[in-house]
């Protein structure tokens, strides 16, 4: 299986390992992760305002792009699965909003038509959680391992469709999946504080602390997210279990994780 | 050819506004068939009746046409007509010119023309009309009620009072439904168990109901007055007759850690057991899924000290066949699972609990032996908060809840409060809603109460996430009239679950070709007119199978049933319905199509000797309906890929004469 693959900038910076065992991993399960060319930064936020077309056009092109070569758009940070499927709803139902869009886009235009796919819904919609448990090499068994969804990765949940966002499943299957126990604690889909740690790092360190603290209360030993920030603002704010992203551990059950470093 | 008589309502001005009704029995004169047309105020009336009759004899007529309202109205009326003036009541066509015609169309020369257009098409059909004849066929006068709720239980005791046999069968080793597990009742707070179990011991002593316990249905088959039944009961490798209920086994049964289904799982129960003390049998079963005994053939002390030597390790489940007149279904509710609904942290703590788990924690005969402590450590909660509509009016998440009202949970949330607060003043109570329902006599009062008297804190918002810290439950709620988020640390959360119908009622249903709604709620054969019956002839509704009800509603609509089937029971013969589906043999190739659309299973296939042209004969599997069952719906003759089957009353030469005359 082929897919039109949309990293976004944090993977090619700060988030390397997020990029590295997402490659590694398709490629263990069978799908080619095609790198979308020329891609752009998706803007990392969904501005609300409705006139605002300029911060959008980079999400649209990676959209057409998908469209045009009939393979689903996969993306694996939550910023950037958050705004290229927000801009693909807005495509869709916002008629004003694409058509002004359009006037952007060079030849045919685009409304909306490309299939978006998180990482996650990836594994469980295209490839399975069933195939993916057969694929495993190294059991994950008895590691109590805390999913965490962060704000952004479910809502809203009319334009995600990804999971129920006030009880989600699809990490915890996911963990599951990989031989090792998923450890539910209630405030996995609370936010970490996102970027008011810039403005108020009081406020973030609370929220992210209060988090880290609920998964080590239900008995958590590590944590795994898809969001860059989310992992930044728990560490930063002190977590002293390891956070690290799902396509890591899901490279080290897949057994691709060591020759990463090579 | 047929002598017509067609005879134009005005219904006062509710078709003479619309309709020139004398235009129509004018241009309805030339007709063919017809000799006579008329038109009438109120045809209805006596004086339109009489004048209906007058013309048959004057006019020898042998067909009717009356041109008024739908015939769902008054055909059962203008058919008693034709039979007082001495002809076939199925000699009666309507053409409904009243809700079809003038009521939809507000000009004249439009509501005329399309009057006469139907009224024609009523004479083409009318000309094909044949006399039809009812046929009978015997009642078997006994019934069998499935589920021994509190629904159950009315529904059999009214039928046995009126001096018919009942059965019950119940799949549970006891009567009493969750009505049994209940602490006390709204709105008069009367002890649930004091009103129920002198009913189950009622049904238990009544000498025209028998108890099947631990058993199911498994199969159904036969008609309205006429159903055999296979039921299923289940091996307790127990001999019902001979145990006493005594209890000395269970005291000795050493698998004492079997988790208790009647305390919701709370505490712990023998591996023989009997649910509750007031059970009905109260007679023991052993659970085969913990009993060493059945599993590895070691153990048998209960039947040691089974004085009474009632123990039998080697019954077998046991088939019985029973023939029934009418069947009422009573299986009612179960609460949703919270599953789904992990952000009120219902499998993270032991202290969120269910609202039935409430009701057991409150129960003197329950875990905690009525009184309220938390399930985690046993302490006193002083902080309460209850959330109601967990599930319930769930729109945006249909998948994860239900769509409707779970319609209960209102008011034993109010009794809940209540009752907390009257037996603990110490303790805080909130309660969350989306609306407070509480219609129904003294119901309101009562909510009202809770709140005036009582200072339970109701609040008007959702709780939108629960996390177990420590000893607490962190509670994150919204109030909407404050407009305020709300963080409350509680001890204790109480989540009033959506009901949803038994898992049993499914299957139940495809055996007895009841139809359901979309959430597995029974559907009624009227949502007003006819609300206890069930669409399929002489199976009824009993409690909750239908839809979400209080106790004093799932009593009302039991007495309901029971008079319905009491009606039926009391007749020696059922006149059927002569508009049945019948086959044409000789067309039909028995390819099954019929049979696969029947709802109601009314068509059966017969090997049958033909002779053919060759003056040979033939062996040729053919459909057959039994009229009895048959509803004539038609479903089959649009089925038949040969046209061998055909309504009477409506065969398929009489609709198309009608297209035809409509066309012209």
């Amino acid at each position: 299986m082929k897919v039109s693959y949309f990293p976004g900038c944090t993977l090619k910076n700060k988030a390397k390992d997020l990029d590295l065992y997402s490659y590694k991993s398709a490629s263990a399960l069978g799908v080619t992760l095609e790198e979308i060319e020329n891609w752009q930064c998706c803007g990392g936020v969904f501005t609300s305002a409705d006139d605002e077309v300029a911060t959008k056009l980079s999400s649209v092109r990676a959209l057409k792009y998908a469209f045009e070569r009939n393979e689903p758009l996969v993306t694996v940070c939550s910023a950037c699965h958050n705004v290229i499927k927000q801009t693909n709803y807005a495509m869709q139902t916002n008629k004003t909003f694409a058509d002004k869009v359009n006037r952007y886009m060079a030849e045919d235009s685009y409304n909306g038509e490309a299939e978006v796919y998180h990482y996650l819904e990836m594994l469980r919609d295209l490839v399975g959680f069933d195939t993916l448990k057969e694929k495993v090499v190294n059991s994950l068994k008895g590691k109590k391992i805390a999913a965490y969804y962060g704000c952004l990765l479910l809502r809203p949940n009319k334009v995600m469709r990804m999971d129920d966002p006030e009880n989600p499943t699809i990490m915890e299957d996911f963990i599951r999946a990989l031989g090792a126990d998923a450890v539910v604690y209630a405030k996995r889909n609370e936010c970490c504080g996102g970027y008011i740690s810039v403005e108020s790092p009081d406020s973030a360190r609370r929220n992210s602390n209060a988090v880290v603290k609920n998964a080590k209360a239900a008995g958590a030993e590590m944590i795994i997210t898809a969001c860059p920030l989310c992992k930044y603002n728990l560490e930063k704010n002190g977590a002293d279990i390891p956070v690290v992203y799902f396509t890591e551990l899901l490279a080290e059950a897949l057994g691709v994780k060591e020759d990463t470093n090579a | 050819m047929q002598r017509v008589g067609v005879f134009v309502c005005w219904c006062g001005s509710n078709i003479a506004g619309t309709v020139d009704v004398q235009a129509v029995a004018e241009a309805l004169k030339s007709e063919p068939g017809v000799v006579f047309s008329t038109d009438y105020q109120y045809m209805c009336s006596q004086a339109g009746q009489d004048m209906i009759k007058t013309a048959v004899k004057e006019h020898n007529l042998t067909g009717i046409v009356v041109c008024s309202c739908s015939p769902r109205m008054h055909e059962a009326t203008f058919r008693k007509t034709a039979a007082a003036a001495g002809l076939n009541p199925y000699m009666v066509e309507i053409a409904n010119i009243r809700e079809q015609c003038s009521w939809v169309h507000k000009d004249m020369a439009t509501g005329t023309e399309k009057a006469i257009i139907l009224g024609k098409a009523a004479v083409a059909k009318v000309n094909l009309n044949a006399p039809l004849t009812p046929g009978e066929s015997p009642v078997t006068k006994r019934a069998l009620v499935i589920g021994g709720g509190i629904a159950g239980i009315q529904t059999a005791l009214d039928i046995a009072d009126a001096g018919f046999e009942v059965d019950i069968v119940e799949k549970n080793p006891t009567i009493g439904g969750k009505m049994a597990q209940l602490d006390k009742t709204f709105p008069t707070l009367d002890c649930a168990a004091c009103i129920l179990t002198p009913k189950m011991v009622d049904v238990a002593q009544n000498e025209k109901i028998r108890i099947f316990s631990y058993s199911e249905v498994t199969d159904v088959k036969g008609f309205v007055g006429n159903f055999d039944v296979t039921i299923k009961k289940n091996a307790r490798y127990v001999k019902e007759e001979i145990c006493t209920g005594c209890g000395a086994c269970l005291e000795k049964c050493p698998m004492k850690k079997i988790p208790n289904e009647f305390n919701l799982g709370m505490d712990n129960r023998t591996a023989i057991y009997i649910p509750f003390a007031q059970a009905v049998p109260k007679v023991a079963t052993i659970d085969p899924t913990a009993c060493t005994m059945l599993k590895k053939g070691k153990c048998g002390i209960c039947s040691k000290v089974c004085t009474a030597g009632a123990i039998d390790y080697t019954q077998k489940d046991e088939y019985i066949e029973e023939k029934y007149g009418a069947i009422v279904v009573a299986t009612g509710f179960n609460p949703i699972s919270m599953d789904k609904f992990d952000e009120f942290a219902y499998s993270q703590s032991k202290d969120v609990i269910t609202s039935l788990e409430f009701e057991r924690l409150t129960n003197a005969a329950g875990p905690s032996a009525g009184k309220l402590l938390r399930p985690s450590d046993g302490k006193h909660p002083h902080t309460i908060v209850f959330v109601q509509c967990v599930g319930s009016r769930c729109e945006a998440c249909a998948e994860k809840g239900k769509e409707y009202c779970s319609k209960i949970c209102c008011m034993y949330t109010a009794k809940h409060a209540m009752l907390t607060r009257d037996k603990y003043p110490d303790t805080e109570v909130y309660v969350f809603y989306i609306d407070v329902r509480t219609p129904g006599k003294n119901f309101d009062e009562f909510y009202r109460r809770a709140v005036e008297e009582f200072g339970v804190k109701y609040i008007k918002g959702m709780v939108g996430k629960v996390t177990p810290e420590g000893d607490k439950l962190k509670v994150q709620a919204s109030d909407l009239i404050a407009n305020k988020q709300l963080h409350i640390d509680a001890d204790l959360v109480v989540l009033a679950a959506a009901i949803e119908p038994d898992k049993s009622a499914r299957p139940l249903a495809t055996m007895l070709t009841a139809s359901m709604d979309t959430n597995d709620f029974f559907t009624e054969a009227h949502p007003k007119l006819r609300p206890v019956e069930s669409p399929t002839a002489g199976v009824f509704l009993s409690g909750a199978c239908q839809g979400p009800k209080d106790i004093p509603e799932t009593v009302s609509q039991a007495g309901a049933a029971a008079s319905k089937v009491i009606g039926l029971l009391a007749k020696d013969k059922l006149t059927g319905n002569p508009c049945v589906a019948s086959s044409d043999e000789l067309m039909c190739n028995g390819c099954s199509s019929c049979a696969n659309v029947c709802p109601y299973g009314a068509i059966t296939y017969a090997e049958k000797e033909f002779r053919m042209p060759d003056r040979t004969t033939k062996v040729r599997r053919v459909a057959e309906v039994n009229p009895a069952v048959c509803q004539g719906c038609g479903a089959c003759t649009v089925a038949c890929p040969s046209g061998a089957m055909d309504l009477k009353g409506f065969a398929n030469l009489q609709i198309m004469a009608e297209v035809d005359a409509i066309c012209k």
